[in-house]
């Protein structure tokens, strides 16, 4: 899995773009997301129905995973079953 | 990814917004889109390898940008400045194009190159009359060079340096976040559609959800105007720019109050310039932004609080500081080596070296980068103990003047074409307007009357143009010349009195 890679929620319209990435398997709604949607949606985990936000950062607790919504959804996300967090936006100037 | 990613997630957050503002035409983030998408069309019909801008900026240069991402050929804006026979040329390397803008010019020079040509009007006509063949359109999944744009080096020709799509998505994602601008900010954008700032200031301002206002030819009165009526809120400018603001300011005063950040870029800024912005603007926050074509734009910067810390100081180190392009991007590394590749410490002067995923340093015919993705910028310069950054110059002898690039050679070989020119030598010399200027060294040809000055400026004016045209010109009985036979333009600085 390459940064840059496009994932699809199984669960529901919730996409990412993978800026970096660890070997787990990252989740959206409870099911492992994919490049592609898969035939028949995945039911949506109550456990993980937070909803996630376009263009915010999702990031994990170590710092080895971190995803850019691109399209946003009911489902939230996790990786092997632990729920990522907004990482937070320290912007910088705009320098263009 | 695409770098159309960043237009499809603003028109997605807010269709309705306004994201440009051109000759009082306003354009939501969804029009934008759609006509990008018709756009897309119009290049797939056309068969062209390119998209060229030949134009000054206006909402075609957005359009164009992202419909040339959506079919997956490189955008190549063009210099409009340039003589017909150096842009023709130009033209012949990127044919078959789909041009934007002076098509009567390109008719003149380029007829049998086989581009198919747009004046602006009918492009952005076109562009939103035409409708996607199919509402699941496959568009270029973004893999390959995203902008080309022609940069000038130390010899003549213009070399093509190309801008992947996963450089700029590497540049904008590591430098903006999403939708962080108010709903009233307005980015004044006035750099030229064929300068990195200008393209990179395009997709800053549509991730940022930051409404830009265009001004396409820059004049003092005309930005300051602009400003005011469209309460601009941030602003980029090359440093000229800058002092002529200043200039204009100080004699007709001017509600500048909606600025609440002036960025600049592009060359050196003097510092008796920004002290005097920092005076007369004393509520904007200012960024000098340093960085390259071949890094995708931005790659270190001094900001808006280091700006005002150091006009506060007493410390000396600190104070320095506002003549510094500041501290790398988080997201790059940057490292000053010297001629043997050797990384040096702080304070050490040498050549500036930069790593990251912006960074390209690809040209269309080879790569510039040496082991490890370094990239080795040509410019001179150290870094002190916290990792601010300091130019001295350039490596190369390539002439930085108001933030364009100029190659000696260029000049020199316009110089020795004439009769009573026997050996010219072309190089920087200090201006308070431009950063730098042309200078150059003459040797009259044996049996031959030295050439009237203006003689010479004029020649290069009608063959160059205008910006070419020396500040100082020097007669001199000789060239400086090493044993290898190399001309040793350092030695020439120092006769021309710099």
């Amino acid at each position: 899995m390459k940064p840059g890679t496009r994932l699809k929620s199984a669960a529901d319209d919730t996409e990412v773009m993978v800026i970096r990435t660890g070997g787990g398997t990252i989740e959206c709604g409870g099911a492992p997301m994919a490049e592609a949607k898969p035939a028949e949606p995945a039911p949506l985990s109550p456990d993980f129905s937070a909803g996630t936000l376009m263009g915010k950062r999702y990031v994990d607790a170590a710092g080895q995973y971190e995803l850019l919504c691109v399209k946003p959804g009911k489902g939230s996300l996790s990786v092997d079953g632990v729920a990522l967090v907004v990482k937070d936006a320290k912007p910088l100037p705009a320098s263009d | 990814m695409n770098i159309s990613l960043l237009l499809e997630m603003a028109a997605e957050a807010a269709p309705d917004r306004i994201g440009l503002v051109c000759d009082g035409k306003r354009w939501t983030y969804a029009e934008l889109l759609s006509a990008a998408r018709g756009a897309f069309e119009l290049i797939e019909q056309s068969g062209a390898q390119y998209v060229a801008l030949l134009d000054e900026s206006s909402e075609a240069a957005v359009i164009a940008l992202f419909g040339a991402a959506l079919a997956g050929v490189p955008y190549c804006p063009l210099n409009y400045r340039l003589a017909d026979t150096d842009l023709a040329a130009l033209l012949a390397r990127i044919a078959p194009a789909l041009v934007v803008g002076d098509e009567e010019r390109v008719s003149r020079i380029a007829d049998d190159q086989g581009h198919t040509v747009y004046s602006r009007e009918e492009f952005v006509l076109k562009a939103q009359e035409t409708v996607p063949e199919a509402a699941d359109r496959e568009y270029d999944p973004g893999e390959g060079v995203a902008v080309q744009l022609f940069t000038s080096g130390t010899t003549a020709a213009p070399k093509a340096a190309i801008l992947r799509h996963s450089n700029l998505l590497g540049y904008i994602l590591g430098s903006v976040e999403f939708g962080s601008a108010d709903e009233d900010d307005a980015a004044l954008v006035v750099v030229p559609p064929y300068h990195i700032a200008g393209i990179s200031a395009l997709m800053s301002s549509i991730y940022a959800g930051r409404r830009i206002v265009m001004l396409p030819a820059f004049s003092p009165e005309g930005w300051l105007k602009l400003v005011a009526d469209e309460k601009v809120t941030n602003a980029f400018v090359v440093p000229t720019m800058l002092g002529r603001i200043i200039a204009e300011l100080e004699k007709t005063p001017t509600d500048v109050g909606s600025l609440r950040a002036i960025a600049y870029g592009g060359g050196k800024m003097p510092v008796e310039v920004i002290q005097k912005a920092l005076a007369l603007f004393p509520h904007t926050g200012f960024t000098n932004a340093y960085g390259l074509t071949e890094t995708s734009s931005t790659i270190a910067l001094l900001g808006p609080d280091d700006h005002r810390a150091a006009l506060a100081s007493d410390d000396p180190k600190v104070r320095a500081r506002l003549g510094s392009l500041g501290q790398p991007l988080p997201t790059v590394e940057i490292e000053v080596r010297d001629e043997d590749g050797r990384v040096l410490g702080p304070g050490e002067a040498g050549e500036i070296y930069v790593r990251g995923d912006q960074v390209s340093g690809e040209y269309k015919d080879k790569s510039a980068l040496v082991e490890g993705g370094w990239f080795p910028t040509r410019d001179a310069g150290y870094m002190d103990e916290d990792g601010y950054i300091f130019l001295s110059g350039r490596a190369d002898d390539v002439i930085v003047r108001g933030g364009e690039n100029m190659s000696p050679g260029e000049i020199e070989d316009v110089l020795l074409a004439h009769p009573a020119i026997a050996d010219a030598c072309a190089c920087a010399v200090p201006s308070i307007e431009w950063g730098e200027a042309v200078g150059v060294a003459l040797v009259v040809r044996q049996g031959h009357l030295e050439p009237a000055e203006d003689e010479i400026k004029e020649l290069i004016r009608v063959r160059l143009r205008s910006s070419r045209v020396p500040d100082k010109v020097a007669f001199v009985p000789e060239l400086p010349y090493n044993e290898m036979g190399k001309l040793l333009r350092r030695e020439v600085k120092k006769i021309l009195g710099c």
